[in-house]
């Protein structure tokens, strides 16, 4: 089958995962005890207001119909509006989106930058120092908390060591954003940098003992490129797809790092709502979170088939 | 009489396990002549496969060579340096392996690992480099050279793969092809034509072979010369019309009489008794006096190196008179 | 019949337990690992003995003081001990990760197992599900979650549970589909034997396995979990002593005491290494022979 027909199928397989999101976030006003529109207000609930709220958002009608009304507000691009700021809760979101795309991006390809070279070191010196020395990245790096990360960093780069890095913002320009955005990327990159290693080495161990591996030697090519154009191009097919599982986990990490680093991004959007009990914007910024989501494991699973020509003659 | 073009002398291979060392080739020699083909016959476990690698320095990671001289054109091979071995591989000693559908590098086009040889070996450039695949391609046989080239290994069938394995074997000129069971992963039918493609390239390009082969009817297809293994040593040489019509270890003659439909017709077949030795735990004396008809009791202890018999003949066995005997006998072939 | 089914499964379950019980002081990663947790388990148990100050206790008089002898690591900002608020924290944040692992790793198997075993829809749907919940990035789940019921350990567990079952339900689910065609099951089901048994008795000691592997590195998400709602200010609620708090209320201090931020990070590094090291002794020792 082509490539466009594996698209399609993919995002017809999508349909249903994306009406059990919504009915998810559409349920988490539910979650809060008690009444939801009193609780919501906190401390500013009077009872108009708390009534306006309540009919405003169909409190008062029958769960299917509450739905029905969401899903129609949200395929009319409506993702509710903002109890503090006059605008749509989605298009404040969506403002900012892009700081966020910044920081995961630059964040994924550091990761990658990162996570080849050490694998590739690990599984070539397979059991000797280097490789020990390797192994300690994974064992060691899943325990950094990333925020945790992001404030050392902070420390060592951006207050002491010459202050490289500014502490804060997100710079303008593209290499004022380079330079603004290094210090989180690499945080969100020391994140996940030690999955990757530990998948590509493991991937890699395999593939070295591969019998085209052995065939690519017995060809007289340089050992780098037996390395390089065979083993590792191999290799890296399994390794896109854990990339692409764990680039949900980082998108969840860009939260915490832009509360670290003071980046106007959707993450700080969500949790200063978060702080000012703004539902609606709490609610948009989880669907849009799920929907970037949802879309990398889309592109994952694109990439991986253009990468290995057996995948799309299931 | 000419220098061999290979030699190689009481070759040995350990494995390092995690329950200890096996001894996977223990003390093999054996010749191949410019232009000869010496075929390398024994079961699973004889150590035949890993006496191949080992002559291109291409042993499983686990594995290594403990003693031994492998003397390519003169130089000893595991005396020379990584870079002169890595140096041979394609441009003099090139290997053709079992199973294509694993040889090959699942997400490159076949085109593109066939023409890497002359690109990044001998430095040809792209288009010349392309050029000579489709040459190599039409060479062994492979109709519609120019689409096959863009297709990915897993798009073509058995006997496809193995020819570009072959194109890719034959890419840089040896002088020296190895091949491990090239044809046993094949149909029958595909085999023998497979089989008839390797001869015929050897006798155009003046090959010298290596064919480890457990089935001795397609030894006896594609070789002239013939090296008999067991236990990891080799018990028997000789030429293939001379071991096959009078074989002189008890080995060999059992391996010939088992093999059903040799060409002729058989009062019976028989099978060897008993199994072949754990590599880890090898009978003392020779190895296979537990399963031989004609051991006696000076066969239970001491070594037994091959003894040359002139004419290019030799044998582990010191009662290879008793087992020529047997065999003229009752012979194996019909006809010599 | 029945009987020769039930031995061997047992026999395989028995194969797995035994090789543990001889290997497992011979593993390095286990034993140190075991030793690494050990020590910060024992410290939190210990913490009423070895703290020497009451987390809690405000000096005012004494605040961001360095470190001395009746204050090993010094004060914070509101002359708190910090070796108290270290030790108790551990207290505080070990507990509330090993059993906030508990109800995704028994929901998680139970539905993995169910799924796996019975197939079709039953499959279908809890396939569904995780798809769903996996469609969102763990944190912003979590912190959604525990917005919308309020901050507080119970809801930490609420939303943790939510979350984190999937995982349990992937791996089991893989395992059973594997281990269903295996002999003793299938001699299980022609001796007749009811689904519930073979599943208790027979499935799940041979897939529980892999699930026990993952529950230790999970513990180290919900760790890091745990923290990170308390830097934000969502998890343990102040003053209870947690080291995500203590993070967040060292940061206004980092260019003067950075030790304030640091250390207790570098608790929660250590914490996780030992239960990495486990995990991975684990790993070896568990796997079959």
């Amino acid at each position: 089958m082509s490539l466009g027909a594996y698209v399609v199928r993919r995002l017809l397989a999508l349909i249903p995962i994306a009406l059990g999101v919504t009915i998810l976030v559409f349920f988490l006003i539910h979650l809060v005890p008690g009444d939801p529109a009193r609780t919501i207000l906190g401390n500013q609930a009077t009872a108009p207001r708390v009534a306006l709220l309540r009919h405003e958002w169909g409190l008062d009608r029958p769960l299917p119909v509450q739905y029905a009304k969401f899903m129609g507000r949200i395929v009319r691009g409506d993702l509710g509006s903002s109890l503090f700021y006059n605008t749509g809760a989605g298009h404040l979101a969506l403002e900012r989106l892009p700081v966020t795309l910044w920081l995961i991006g630059f964040g994924a390809v550091l990761s990658v930058l990162i996570a080849v070279p050490l694998a590739t070191i690990g599984a070539t010196y397979r059991d000797r120092i280097p490789d020990h020395l390797v192994r300690v990245v994974p064992l060691a790096g899943l325990g950094f908390p990333p925020f945790w990360v992001g404030i050392v960093l902070l420390l060592v780069f951006g207050l002491h060591l010459g202050r490289l890095f500014p502490v804060g913002g997100y710079g303008s320009g593209f290499f004022g954003h380079l330079h603004a955005m290094f210090l989180p990327a690499l945080t969100v990159a020391f994140a996940i940098a030690p999955i990757l290693i530990r998948s590509l080495r493991a991937s890699l161990l395999e593939v070295l003992e591969s019998d085209y591996v052995t065939t690519a030697r017995s060809k007289g090519l340089p050992e780098r490129r037996v390395l390089v154009n065979h083993a590792l191009r191999n290799a890296i097919v399994s390794t896109v797809s854990v990339l692409g599982v764990n680039i949900g986990y980082l998108v969840g990490g860009t939260v915490v790092v832009e509360q670290v680093y003071a980046i106007p991004g959707v993450g700080q959007l969500m949790i200063n709502a978060i702080f000012q009990r703004d539902f609606p914007i709490v609610q948009a910024v989880t669907l849009i979170f799920s929907v970037m989501v949802v879309l990398v494991y889309l592109i994952t699973d694109i990439v991986h088939a253009l990468l290995d020509p057996r995948v799309r003659f299931d | 009489m000419t220098e061999p073009l290979l030699r190689v002398e009481d070759l040995r291979v350990e494995f390092r396990l995690s329950s200890g060392r096996v001894v996977a080739v223990d003390g093999a020699s054996f010749e191949v002549g410019r232009g000869e083909a010496l075929g390398l016959v024994g079961e699973s476990g004889s150590g035949k496969t890993m006496a191949l690698r080992a002559l291109v320095g291409l042993l499983p990671r686990t594995a290594r060579v403990t003693a031994g001289s492998i003397e390519y054109e003169g130089v000893d091979l595991l005396r020379a340096s990584e870079d002169a071995r890595r140096r041979l591989r394609g441009r003099s000693i090139a290997m053709i392996f079992q199973e294509p559908m694993t040889a090959l590098n699942p997400v490159m086009r076949v085109g593109q690992q066939i023409a890497e040889v002359p690109r990044v070996v001998l430095g040809v450039g792209r288009r010349r480099a392309d050029e000579r695949a489709l040459e190599l391609m039409r060479l062994v046989g492979i109709p519609d050279p120019v689409r096959r080239a863009q297709a990915y290994p897993h798009e073509l069938s058995g006997g496809m793969r193995q020819r570009v394995m072959i194109a890719i074997a034959l890419a840089a000129d040896p002088q020296l092809v190895l091949c491990d069971e090239p044809t046993t992963a094949l149909d029958v039918t595909i085999q023998d034509q497979i089989l008839q493609l390797l001869r015929a390239l050897r006798e155009e390009f003046g090959l010298s072979v290596v064919f480890v082969s457990h089935d001795l009817a397609v030894i006896a297809q594609t070789c002239r010369r013939i090296a008999v293994m067991y236990a990891g040593q080799v018990v028997e040489t000789g030429s293939v019309e001379e071991v096959f019509r009078e074989p002189r270890h008890p080995y060999t003659l059992g391996l010939l009489r088992s093999v059903p439909d040799f060409e002729l017709v058989r009062e019976r077949l028989s099978a060897i008794p008993g199994t072949p030795p754990d590599p880890a735990a090898p009978p003392s004396g020779c190895r296979f006096h537990p399963r031989c008809a004609f051991s006696r009791h000076d066969c239970t202890g001491g070594l037994f190196p091959l003894q040359p018999l002139g004419g290019g003949r030799a044998t582990a066995c010191i009662h290879h008179e008793d087992c020529a005997e047997d065999a003229r006998r009752e012979p194996v072939l019909a006809r010599a | 019949m029945a009987i020769a089914a039930e031995a061997v499964a047992e026999a395989t379950f028995v194969e797995h337990s035994r090789g543990f019980r001889s290997r497992w002081y011979r593993t390095p990663s286990f034993v140190t690992g075991v030793s690494i947790l050990g020590l910060i388990v024992l410290a939190a148990i210990l913490a009423p003995v070895i703290a020497m100050h009451n987390p809690t206790d405000q000096d005012l008089l004494h605040t961001l003081a360095g470190p001395s002898w009746s204050h090993l690591l010094g004060t914070d900002d509101l002359g708190r001990d910090v070796w108290a608020r270290l030790v108790y924290g551990a207290r505080t944040d070990l507990q509330i990760a090993f059993l906030a692992v508990l109800f995704p790793f028994a929901i998680g198997t139970t539905i993995g197992l169910l799924s796996g075993y019975y197939g079709r829809w039953v499959d279908t749907i809890a396939n569904w599900f995780v798809n769903v919940v996996v469609a969102f990035p763990f944190y912003v789940l979590i912190i959604a979650l525990v917005f919308a019921l309020g901050s507080g350990t119970r809801n930490i567990y609420i939303a943790i549970t939510i979350v984190g079952w999937v995982s349990y339900t992937r791996i089991v689910r893989g395992e059973v589909l594997v281990a269903k065609r295996r002999d003793y099951v299938l001699a299980a089901r022609s001796a007749g034997l009811s689904d519930p048994r073979i599943l208790g008795r027979h499935l799940l000691p041979n897939v529980i396995t892999q699930a026990i592997v993952f529950a230790c590195s999970d513990i180290v998400l919900d760790i890091l979990a745990i923290v990170t709602l308390g830097y934000l200010g969502l998890g343990v609620q102040r003053p209870r002593p947690d080291w995500g708090t203590m993070i967040a209320d060292g940061q206004t201090y980092l260019t003067t005491h950075w030790m304030l931020s640091t250390i207790p990070g570098i608790a929660v590094v250590i914490t996780a290494l030992g239960l990495s090291l486990l995990a991975d002794g684990l790993a070896d020792l568990l796997r079959p022979e």
